[in-house]
């Protein structure tokens, strides 16, 4: 027999559902849960009863029937005959690599700016204060069209370069045309090919690529093994071995040999008629876009830098100098290690800015995923509930996949307090 | 040994020395400048060549942006007077804005009723004093404030009184409801109960009253359509409106976020990341094409009030992250120290938790006001008149095709002057609340 | 002030350990501004190898600006600085040969937070001393063991007490093997239980003939330790003199203020 009695049992009353601390998270949830399934419900019965007075079934069937619009700047093959789905994906691979162009160029002009606003020089620190609040305080859309405004206003037709004494010329030694109907830029051509692989029917990807990734990979890997051998003999010895030639030769040789055995060599746009043929064509609308996104970007990330490195006491660094480190070993072992914690976090969401504020694609045109679902093939098929939603998953994944990254970074470096 | 130490040791100061001045080449504007400009023969030439940088910048600009066109009728109009006055590298053509600024502000809305929108910007500085200098202002003003809304709405799309009346008495009749229901229940669910009141007021009854009480005293003034709104009038409207309304739903998604009923804490996190995983522009899109559908049948109101639907749901996710965040920053002693005192969960969010989280975050709450702010631009991809989508116009129209600068400068010079002062704002806004805590 | 912490009588008889004639540090003459502030006025200062010498005096009379001077955390305006017998100028390999001849501990530890304990140790001796790493986990474990925390040695510096963090700094420094070590209020941020074991390092340092200039308000640890003691306000020496003397008999009325202030009576 038990000393202790149960607890006398009481009688439900209905205010328990309300007092009763047992109850009450239950009875609010319970509310709630009906609350936003009627929302819901109220919202999808309004959607079927529109959409069947429209006469429009939702379905995907639309993605597999041919697009009929042409895209001018594109990574993969792609005609009008192709499927909606595939100028989804052309529009997909355009946002990519619109993102991924702007937070480069983002980050490398963000650190530098960032960098020189705490610079001792007084003048070059207030530059760098103007840039950033000149950017940051207008919209970036603003940006966007005035860099493609710049572009086609501002720069020489391709006729202007024609002729014994043009207006304009090309830039770079003769490389770069810039006119007003977009960037030529020199194009990488090979006269050896190895072929192409084919994944399924959709895509072909050509094995020269990818034998120089393989080569270029491999390289960067043996390259990580010279640095791990250099902080074995460190650790064993205490010198350090000079290390930075053999790792730049590891990394440049082999992929150069590569390259010539491919016949690599630079395909340089040239005059032809009306018109530059040859290189590379980077229209317009992508270099508007990826100029406003990096400059506009990168007055954020410059802030980003700058609290990062200030975030670190002062006190870290006379410690580091007291025991008698030199600038750059304070820089490389104890300031980076500690800004990086405080600015890649925020550094990864202007990424994801960035990577939305792409959509803003469409205002000058570059076919990217808003452009082509969300654009064009909405307004062909006039499916809005199917683009709209697709296009909006798209960026979720998209989104997700980098705050992903970004709490596996989080937890990796957090400091261990107590 | 150790005595004789000691005399070697001893020393006494018998005068103090006095200051003395630094060596010459270490203060005055020499100093400063050998400080902060040439220190260092690196630095040096970085000085002379940001120098001559920012020279050079000002030698270009000051003559362009001082070309006296002011009256010229279009582009080629600028021209011909540029060419008269001999200057050779061109200049702005200032025109534009003196020909288009009053579309740049107001868009189409009828230009005899200018006043009203200038009437409500004044107003709202007005409402927002209280809020901005809370320490000089009366108390009693933010009861101003609270009208602000609906004076504005009615000042700027006209039609009947009645309308902003109801729609102010919805809020009584929940406010009632709320006090009433308070002293019987917890105070969420009394806040349920008054939503649904006013909702139920302003859904099903005061249409009814609208009508009945306009046939009685047509008391209204001359009603303007959303789609002549434009310019700045435009942004202004949207953007303060998101701003005002995305702070209290922010709040209070940022505390569902945060709560202990999991169902509650998922359905504000799935929304919260919902809305911020994805670009405005795609929730603009909602509002302009899918909206209609989401909607009961013959629904179809008006696009500017989609609009700022979709940019308050926006910036409430941004909201809730910052407001999150300033939370997170409170220690677990704050709400043990209200549990303690005995204050029930609203109680304690009121008085204890929010001041501080919210003090906290304020530069988050501006930042994202700027943002929000700027994000307004936005809505010309949909089509709307804005400030941009007037400059796109404007630029397709055959008297000033292939101007942009003039126009862009402006533009972006008052979004500048907007953003800037909030982001000065509140920093001055952190100075004082840090000073005036310790 | 926590002077009764201690039992005051010297741990060391001045004659017991022989301060050498060899002069480890020399300044003469030595001014600083900041900006047209005169911080440091004509400082002169000889001290011996195997010295212990405390510097006490008021807030803001320019302690932590002295000592930092020492090692070049602070640049100096005029006047000269000599550390073992290398003049500090604005050569870098000066700098660097006297920084590493010289430890020094802060007042907030400012161990780095991302290392852990022993990485904090090791880091200066491998990448400045170029020890290989094992002799340098040895080195540094030694001092762990010597300061008594060897058992803390792979916890991070957020995870240990503020006594324990104040204990690693010193190990810290000493695994650099200094010759002079600097304190700049190395107990003002610690609780008293906490002062007594940084003290009781410090004490064992000093009894191993370490040279030490140590800015301290603690004056027991100084009547115990310093054969000397150096009181500073406005940016000058005011007085100097051996421990017992200058507590018990201040000349300057400066001196004697500041002591009735400090102790209390
Ligand atoms: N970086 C600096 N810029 C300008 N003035 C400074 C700076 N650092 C210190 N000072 C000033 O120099 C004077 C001496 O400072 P110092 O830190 O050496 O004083 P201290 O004697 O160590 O005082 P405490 O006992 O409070 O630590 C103070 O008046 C201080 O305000
Ligand atoms: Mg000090």
């Amino acid at each position: 027999m038990t000393t202790f009695t149960d607890p006398p049992a009481e009688s439900f009353k209905l205010s328990m559902l309300v007092y009763d601390t047992r109850y009450r998270s239950i009875t609010f949830q319970i509310l709630a849960l009906v609350a936003v399934l009627l929302l819901f419900g109220w919202l999808t019965m309004n959607t079927a009863q529109n959409l069947n007075d429209l006469g429009k079934e939702p379905s995907f069937g639309f993605l597999g029937e041919s697009a009929g619009y042409d895209i001018n700047q594109r990574l993969i093959d792609y005609s009008s005959q192709s499927t909606h789905l595939r100028a989804a994906f052309v529009g997909l691979l355009n946002t990519l690599l619109v993102a991924a162009m702007g937070c480069a160029t983002a980050t490398v002009i963000g650190v530098i700016v960032g960098v020189l606003r705490l610079s001792g020089n007084w003048l070059v620190a207030r530059l760098m204060t103007v840039y950033v609040e000149i950017f940051r305080n207008v919209p970036v859309l603003m940006w966007i069209v005035l860099c493609m405004a710049i572009l086609i206003e501002a720069m020489p037709a391709p006729s202007a370069f024609r002729g014994d004494n043009p207006d304009a010329t090309m830039k770079l030694f003769d490389t770069i045309a810039i006119t007003n109907r977009g960037v030529y830029i020199p194009e990488p051509l090979f006269s050896r090919s190895l072929g192409n692989l084919h994944i399924g029917t959709a895509f072909d990807i050509s094995i020269n690529l990818l034998a120089i990734l393989f080569v270029l990979g491999v390289s960067l890997w043996i390259a990580r093994d010279i640095t791990r051998r250099a902080n074995a003999k460190q650790e064993a010895t205490g010198l350090r071995p000079r290390t930075w030639h053999t790792r730049l030769a590891v990394i440049v040789l082999p992929t150069a040999i590569l390259l010539a055995f491919l016949g690599f060599h630079l395909g340089y746009p040239e005059l032809k008629g009306f018109n530059f043929a040859g290189g590379t064509y980077m229209r317009n609308s992508l270099i508007a876009l990826w100029l406003a996104l990096s400059l506009y970007t990168a007055a954020f990330i410059a802030e980003i830098v700058r609290a990062g490195i200030l975030a670190i006491s002062t006190g870290q660094t006379e410690a580091a100098a007291a025991l008698g480190l030199r600038g750059n070993r304070i820089m490389s072992l104890v300031v980076l290690p500690q800004a990086m914690r405080v600015i890649i976090p925020p550094l990864i969401s202007q990424y994801l800015n960035l990577t939305k504020n792409s959509s803003l694609a469409i205002a000058v045109g570059y076919m990217d995923i808003t452009g082509t679902l969300m654009g064009i093939t909405l307004n062909q098929t006039g499916r809005e509930l199917e683009t709209v939603l697709l296009g909006m998953l798209v960026y979720l994944t998209i989104s997700l996949i980098i705050s992903g990254v970004m709490n596996w970074y989080n937890n990796r470096v957090k400091l261990v307090e107590r | 040994m150790a005595d004789t130490h000691a005399e070697t040791v001893l020393f006494v100061r018998d005068t103090m020395l006095p200051q003395k001045e630094p060596p010459l080449s270490t203060v005055g504007p020499l100093g400063w400048a050998r400080g902060n400009l040439f220190s260092g023969w690196l630095n040096s030439i970085i000085t002379i060549v940001a120098f001559l940088f920012v020279v050079n910048l000002i030698a270009h600009l000051l003559p362009w942006f001082i070309s006296g066109t002011w009256n010229a009728n279009s582009l080629t109009d600028c021209r011909d007077m540029m060419a008269a006055a001999g200057r050779e590298q061109g200049g702005a053509c200032w025109g534009v804005i003196r020909e288009r600024w009053p579309q740049l502000m107001f868009g189409f809305y009828p230009s005899e009723l200018y006043w009203r929108p200038v009437l409500v910007l004044v107003l709202l500085f007005v409402a927002l004093a209280p809020i901005l200098f809370a320490d000089r202002t009366p108390t009693k003003m933010l009861g101003f404030t609270m009208l602000f809304p609906f004076i504005g709405a009615w000042l700027l799309w006209g039609g009947t009184i009645w309308n902003p009346i109801t729609a102010l008495l919805g809020f009584v009749i929940g406010y009632f409801v709320f006090t009433f229901l308070s002293r019987v229940v917890n105070a969420g669910i009394s806040l349920f109960l008054a939503a649904i009141a006013a909702f139920v007021w302003w859904s099903v009854l005061s249409g009814y009253v609208v009508s009945g009480l306009s046939a009685i005293a047509p008391l209204a003034i001359h009603s303007v359509q959303s789609r002549e709104f434009g310019g700045f009038l435009l942004s202004i409207t949207i953007g303060v409106t998101a701003i005002m309304f995305s702070l209290p739903i922010g709040i209070l998604l940022a505390l569902g976020r945060r709560s202990d009923l999991p169902l509650v804490k998922a359905l504000c996190v799935g929304f919260i990341e919902f809305i911020r995983g994805v670009p405005l522009i795609t929730l603009l899109f909602v509002a302009s094409t899918l909206l209609n559908i989401f909607l009961p049948p013959g629904t179809n109101f008006d696009i500017i009030l989609r609009v700022m639907i979709m940019t308050t749901l926006f910036a409430s996710a941004y909201m809730a992250e910052v407001v999150r965040g300033g939370l997170a920053a409170l220690g677990k002693g704050q709400y043990e120290g209200a549990d303690s005192l005995g204050l029930d969960y609203w109680q304690a969010q009121r008085l204890i938790v929010m001041p501080q989280a919210l003090k906290i975050s304020i530069p988050g709450i501006v930042s994202t006001f700027i943002g929000v702010f700027k994000d307004t631009t936005l809505v010309s991809i949909i089509s709307m008149f804005d400030p941009l989508g007037l400059a796109n116009a404007i630029r397709a129209d055959a008297n000033w095709n292939g101007i942009y600068w003039e126009l862009f400068i402006f533009i972006g010079a008052v979004f500048f002057i907007f953003c800037f002062s909030m982001s000065r704002y509140s920093m001055y806004l952190e100075r004082k609340l840090q000073t005036g805590h310790r | 002030m926590s002077d009764t912490a201690f039992d005051t009588t010297p741990v060391i008889a001045p004659s017991a350990l022989k301060v050498s004639d060899e002069v480890a540090i020399e300044i003469s003459n030595m001014n600083k501004w900041y900006g047209s502030f005169h911080v440091l006025r004509d400082i002169d200062l000889t001290v011996h190898r195997g010295e212990r010498i405390v510097i006490a005096g008021p807030s803001g009379s320019g302690k932590s600006t002295m000592i930092r001077c020492i090692n070049r955390l602070e640049e100096h305006q005029s006047g000269k600085i000599i550390v073992d017998g290398t003049e500090l100028t604005s050569d870098l390999k000066n700098i660097d040969k006297i920084r590493s001849e010289v430890g020094m501990c802060f007042q907030h530890f400012n161990l780095f937070p991302h290392l852990t304990i022993l990485e904090n140790c090791t880091l200066a001796p491998i990448w400045v001393r170029k020890t290989p790493k094992k002799e340098a986990v040895e080195t540094a474990m030694h001092f762990l063991e010597k300061v008594k925390i060897p058992d803390q040695a792979n916890k991070y510096p957020g995870q240990l007490s503020g006594g324990q963090q104040q204990r690693v700094a010193i190990a810290r420094s000493l695994c650099m093997k200094p010759r002079i070590m600097l304190f700049d209020e190395p107990t003002s941020a610690l609780d008293p239980e906490m002062i007594k074991e940084v003290l009781d390092t410090m004490i064992e340092l000093a009894q191993e003939g370490m040279t030490m200039i140590c800015v301290t308000h603690e004056m027991g640890f100084a009547r115990q330790v310093a054969n000397r003691v150096i009181f500073m306000d406005q940016g000058q020496i005011v007085e100097q003199n051996e421990p017992e003397e200058f507590f018990n008999n201040p000349r300057s009325e400066r001196t004697k203020l500041f002591l009735s202030q400090i102790l209390g009576h």
